[in-house]
């Protein structure tokens, strides 16, 4: 890293100056210096008329094919990777080439990549244009760029440019149990960028009683090996009390982290309970942070999983049977009205079914400030497939929330993401190898839960909601990258294509017919989800911090180089609202005089059982307790009743 | 008034009664005819009727003649930390006679801790020494382990009590957990009651009183501060998903606000059997009065859910009751004077709870839904006594005139007007929530159990004469649906083949499950105890097992899965 790093200083020393300037947003970058018609030094150098960047694929047919590269190659350095570039590999579509000509420097160029005539599609406009990038920034964009000799350009053909998918949701190298899931970061970011996914956020998951820092520490730790895009964080909240808050706070200004998920289901294990999601949504909205959930109201599903096995249905439709959408849909209105009490952003993960959904835009109707993330799955897929009679196929499905048995969930979910009242996608990509999946053979319970989808997210999207007309390219791009930069607060620079964003690029092809089966799908896992299914629209070429990643199919990856991205708090998308609502909220009590009337004896015996107390949470001090509050008012402590019991769980 | 009534012969026999020449009103229609009836039950109805000599009659001259009204929610003498709601059986019921209603239906609320029989038989005793029309009682759940569902069965057998309250407020008081909730609804369903929930969520509750008492806000308008209308519609959405998991039918007691009556609704177009029921209060005042300078004032006002402080929520709720969507009314009565608020003078928290209404209902809803055409008059038979006697299996012998009903009706007179106010009522406290309102329509005589106690204005009750009503389970109007969905919700596993493909190992680190999880369970499933702890169930795959030879790696990748690679190809 140091060393490429020392490279690129190198070849900034040797820019010109123009090219040192810091990129302005507009798109007008070609420089003029001196007026009009001056001569502009050096202005010839790097505009050398090149006759074979006119005649694309004309080398591709002159040179001899090499043989394609093996997969191998995938993990080669850079240098090699560009020994190969200019030997042809030329699809006749898209070129990619080393400009010849006589300025060829010896030096490695591989971090300067022009792409020429490309559409460059933004969530708000699409123009044509050129954008040329440099050490992972895109440093021009506009006709006719100046820029060095030298340089490797890709040619777009009028295909659509888009801003690198940023997938909000993965779980990838997820332990359980003493397993992990198969597909670890460099498995998992390679099929992302295969789908031209350029970026991913990850779950952080402590298991409860354990620290969020080490845990934090331990996920950058496998990620920097073995990732091979840029990755940011998000961190799950487990378990709730003083140290956690401290940790939260830390990861919040120190370690880039501005989104916590909290979960309703999982009794007994991960599941949070009302007040301790009020007090983790009240912390996180004065911190900036984003409050995620899992929605699903686990109590309820412990006793309906009960009743099932009860009932001796112990197979992956007993996934589904136990967890009703309503029981989705109720736990989304429940965080929701936490949400809004507490004034604090949320963002609802993986919404599967209508009912949450609708509960969702219902709540954005009344402004409150909640995201919904449907996943590649619930957009692609249904969950008529747990009845499946091959017991390995049928588990391969199972997820929480599971997938809606209702076949017209996925259309219908598109829908509203096309409409804006969803707002971004991600995939959940957690997969477990049939091996894995069969440790809950017998008992539905014990199946580890997560499918695929990282892979096909984007093709998934474009297929069913740009090719049906539901939504256009600009949407396509705001609900696959932007909407999930601006909720990370990591606009401009993840999803846009901009001057000084990152050069994290994908040229779609909007007609390339791709059917997803697990032979070649890039995840280690025997089963896809998404098995037989056609899609239409597919990246051509992946750019990932400046280079290409995917070209032709083939794919040029290197594990490890993937950055961590950090998070800061407050974000704009979601916190401008938020603030101005907390300036508004402030609250009066009436003055009035003292009342002096009588005042009625009372015993304050009601209530408190034990176990009830022990519920309380662990953060509130004693004498926040409400019912306990008013025993100075009962003037004589002999009539109270039975004392109330504190019982605190220290981790 | 007058000229209204006659009474003719000279010996009276005070247990017959002839009524002439009114409009009688049902739920489904209204006729002409006359109206005997003997023993507190009505004998027959036509023209021309053939009755005893003698007989005690009056000339209704074509005014409407109504069911007697009944109140499904009234807390009488409710004790609430050693102190007792100030109207007591007594004070209440003849509140509700002055009103119009002729029957009441008050709560249960056993203290955590005591059995629901002991409380029941309490309650029993005080009403029936002190109550002047019929009654009947809910039965509260404030606590749940096994011995509760004995004494829920026991009461549903033998004491006719149909119908339990959970709440989901009252955190650590009376507040059930969602689970717990889940097992009380299936105990009801399989026991044939109705489900009633008071729905806030108490955990925020208790959140936000905290942080309003922080604030420094302690008067009553930190009561609606800390209770707003999102809480309350969280509530009563969260209960019905519980009742549609359970196939149980829901009753929503008070609704106050907008967006709870809205989730209703919807859940009601969506085929839930959910019944809502707004009050007296919150049909014909609004939570403005919370902000009242006058501290006792708006200390009378605070109950819970609390009024809305919208003051277009009465329309609106009317407009719900009229269309249907609300089905029956009660009055939530339970006031408390003013020097029993003031034990909360500091601390709004500590404010008992609850507002008066039995004797204002009928002509509240009259003045509200009628006058103004939002319903008519067979409607509003429906919502303040029909309805509440289908839910809870009292139809027909309660909530129409009908030969073999009780005699308890009411002469409606539509145009009498009639300002409400604390110098009048009948209550026992200082303030009336609906202090100056106008009300147009009023019962002119009301007759309980075959006897006249009101007339011109004047109650004859008489104290200990109401008769406790049993109720028997699976009412036809809510359990016709219930039954016939549950007949259809078998749901059956998937027959499939053994799978005999590897099985990746588990590490038997139990997940960490404190050991209060464990306290929490509920009674309902003891006799399945062993798997009812879902994390734990699947351990028994990890123990010993046929490819134990079978060396295993930690993370396996299975190249070939089960049934061949071919398999893949052949997904359907």
């Amino acid at each position: 890293m140091a060393e490429r790093r020392g490279n690129w200083d190198k070849a900034e020393d040797d820019l010109p100056v123009y090219l040192a300037r810091p990129g302005t947003a507009d798109q007008v970058p070609r420089q003029k210096y001196g007026g009009l018609f001056c001569s502009v030094e050096g202005a010839f150098e790097s505009k050398t008329i090149d006759f074979d960047a006119l005649s694309v694929g004309q080398r591709g047919s002159r040179t001899p094919r090499t043989a394609g590269r093996e997969t191998g190659q995938e993990a080669q350095s850079p240098v090699s990777d560009n020994k190969i570039s200019p030997e042809g590999n030329v699809s006749p579509r898209v070129g990619i080439r080393t400009s010849g000509g006589k300025e060829v420097l010896p030096r490695d160029r591989s971090d300067r990549l022009l792409v020429k005539g490309g559409r460059i599609v933004n969530d708000d406009q699409s123009f044509h244009g050129d954008i040329y990038m440099e050490d992972g920034i895109i440093k021009q964009i506009g006709d006719n760029l100046i820029v060095p000799g030298g340089v490797k350009t890709v040619e777009a053909n009028g295909k659509m440019v888009i801003p690198g998918g940023i997938d909000i949701h993965t779980h990838f190298q997820m332990p359980y149990r003493g397993t992990t899931t198969v597909d670890d970061f460099a498995q998992g970011s390679k099929a992302a960028l295969a789908g031209g996914t350029t970026m991913i956020v990850d779950h952080v998951i402590p298991d409860p009683g354990c620290s969020l820092m080490e845990a934090y520490d331990q996920w950058r730790q496998w990620a920097d090996e073995k990732t091979c895009c840029d990755y940011s964080l998000h961190v799950d909240i487990t378990h709730w009390n003083d140290s956690v808050k401290q940790e939260v706070d830390t990861l919040i200004k120190e370690k880039g982290v501005n989104s916590f998920q909290v979960y309703m289901a999982y009794k007994d294990y991960y599941q949070m309970s009302n007040s301790e999601l009020y007090d983790v949504f009240t912390f996180l909205a004065e911190r900036g942070g984003i409050a995620e959930v899992h929605a699903e109201n686990g109590e309820i599903i412990a006793e309906e999983q009960a009743r099932m096995l009860q009932m001796g249905i112990t197979g992956p439709e007993g996934h589904v049977l136990s967890r009703p959408e309503e029981l989705e849909a109720e736990a989304v209105f429940r965080a929701i009205t936490i949400a809004s009490q507490t004034n604090c952003p949320l963002y609802v993960t993986r919404v599967m079914s209508k009912s949450a959904a609708d509960i969702i835009s219902q709540a954005r109707k009344k402004g409150n400030v909640v995201f919904g993330e449907p996943i590649t799955a619930s957009l692609g897929t249904d969950g008529t497939h747990y009845w499946s009679k091959n017991w390995a196929k049928a588990a391969s499905f199972v997820t929480s929330p599971p997938l809606s048995p209702d076949p017209t969930t996925p259309d219908y979910l598109n829908t509203l993401l096309s409409s804006g009242d969803l707002s971004v996608t991600g995939s959940a990509h957690c997969t477990f190898s049939v091996a894995q999946k069969a440790i809950g053979k017998d008992d539905f319970t014990q199946i580890p839960e997560g499918l695929n989808g990282v892979e096909e997210r984007m093709s998934l999207v474009w297929d069913k909601a740009v090719t049906s007309g539901k939504m256009d390219e600009n949407m396509f791009v705001a609900v696959t990258s932007t909407n999930a930069a601006k909720i990370l607060n990591l606009y401009p620079r993840k999803g846009r294509i901009a001057v000084g964003s990152d050069a994290d690029l994908v040229i779609w092809d909007t007609d390339c017919i791709r059917t997803i089966t697990a032979k070649t799908h890039n995840s280690a896992a025997e089963y896809n989800v998404f098995e037989g299914m056609e899609l239409r629209g597919a990246p051509q070429v992946v750019i990932c911090q400046g280079k290409i990643v995917l070209e032709d199919g083939n794919m040029h990856i290197i594990a490890g180089v993937g950055r961590f991205i950090p998070c800061s708090p407050f974000p704009d998308f979601a916190y401008k609202r938020i603030k101005a609502r907390k300036q508004l909220a402030v609250l009066r009590a009436v003055p009035r005089g003292m009342y002096d009337g009588p005042v009625s004896e009372f015993s304050m015996s009601r209530g408190g059982t034990p176990s009830a107390s022990a519920r309380t949470s662990p953060t509130k001090q004693p004498v926040r307790n409400l019912h306990q509050s008013g025993f100075s008012l009962a003037g004589n402590p002999a009539l109270c009743g039975e004392p109330i019991i504190f019982v605190y769980e220290t981790s | 008034i007058q000229g209204s009534l006659l009474r003719s012969g000279p010996e009276l026999l005070s247990d017959r009664l002839l009524i002439k020449g009114g409009k009688i009103v049902n739920d489904d229609q209204s006729f002409c005819a006359d109206i005997y009836m003997e023993d507190g039950v009505i004998k027959q109805i036509g023209e021309s009727l053939i009755v005893p000599g003698g007989v005690k009659t009056i000339d209704a001259h074509g005014r409407m003649l109504m069911p007697g009204g009944i109140d499904t929610h009234t807390r009488f003498q409710m004790p609430d930390r050693g102190m007792v709601s100030a109207d007591d059986f007594y004070q209440g019921t003849k509140a509700a006679l002055g009103g119009g209603t002729t029957m009441i239906i008050d709560h249960v609320v056993p203290e955590p801790g005591v059995s629901l029989i002991t409380a029941f038989e309490q309650w029993r005793e005080w009403a029936d020494s002190k109550c002047c029309c019929d009654y009947s009682l809910h039965v509260d759940i404030t606590e749940w382990h096994k011995g509760i569902q004995e004494d829920m069965e026991a009461l549903v057998k033998d004491h006719g009590v149909n119908s339990f309250l959970v709440y989901l407020a009252y955190k650590d008081v009376f507040q059930l957990t969602d689970a717990q909730v889940y097992e009380v609804f299936s105990v009801i369903r399989d026991l044939g009651a109705i489900a009633q929930v008071h729905a806030e969520n108490g955990d925020i509750v208790a959140e936000e009183q905290q942080k309003i008492l922080e604030q420094g806000i302690t008067g009553p308008e930190g009561h609606v501060l800390s209770r707003p209308e999102e809480v309350e519609a969280e509530a009563v959405n969260r209960s019905v998903t519980v009742a549609n998991q359970t196939n149980c039918p829901l009753y929503i007691t008070k609704v106050m606000s907008k967006s709870a009556a809205d989730v209703i609704a919807q859940a009601r177009k969506k085929g839930t059997v959910v019944y809502g029921e707004p009050i007296a209060a919150s049909l014909g005042t609004d939570g403005s009065h919370y902000w009242s300078k006058n501290w006792a004032k708006a200390a009378a006002y605070v109950t819970s859910p609390p009024l809305s402080p919208d003051p277009t929520t009465p329309d609106y709720l009317n407009s719900l009751l009229s269309c249907g969507d609300l089905q029956v009314t009660g009055s939530a009565h339970c006031p408390f004077n003013t020097a029993q608020r003031a034990v909360g003078k500091d601390d709004f928290s500590l404010i008992p709870e609850g507002v008066n209404g039995t004797e204002e209902r009928m002509s509240i809803i009259w003045d509200k839904c009628v006058v103004t055409g939002k319903m008519d008059e067979n409607q509003f038979v429906g919502v303040t006594s029909t309805n509440a006697a289908k839910i809870f299996n009292l139809y027909p012998r309660k909530g129409r005139i009908a030969v073999g009903s009780d005699a308890d009706l009411v002469l409606w007179d539509p145009d009498v007007t009639k300002i409400i106010s604390a110098k009048t009522h009948h209550s026992t406290v200082e303030y009336n929530i609906f202090e100056g309102t106008e009300v147009r329509g009023g019962p002119l005589v009301v007759i309980s159990q075959g006897k006249i106690v009101l007339e011109e204005g004047n109650i004859h009750a008489t104290e200990g004469s109401g008769r406790f009503v049993a109720r028997k389970p699976f009412p036809d109007y809510v359990y016709k649906r219930i039954k016939a969905r549950s007949r259809l919700a078998e749901l059956r596993g998937v027959p499939r083949g053994l799978y005999d493909g590897p099985v990746c190992e588990v590490s038997v680190t139990p997940k960490t499950m404190t050991p209060s999880s464990s306290a929490k369970t509920s009674p309902a499933k003891q006799p399945n105890q062993p798997v009812r702890n879902l994390h734990q169930s699947g351990f028994s795959l990890s123990g010993a097992q046929v490819d134990d030879n079978i060396p295993r790696r930690s993370t396996q990748r299975i190249v070939a899965p089960p049934g061949g690679r071919a398999n893949i190809t052949n997904l359907g």
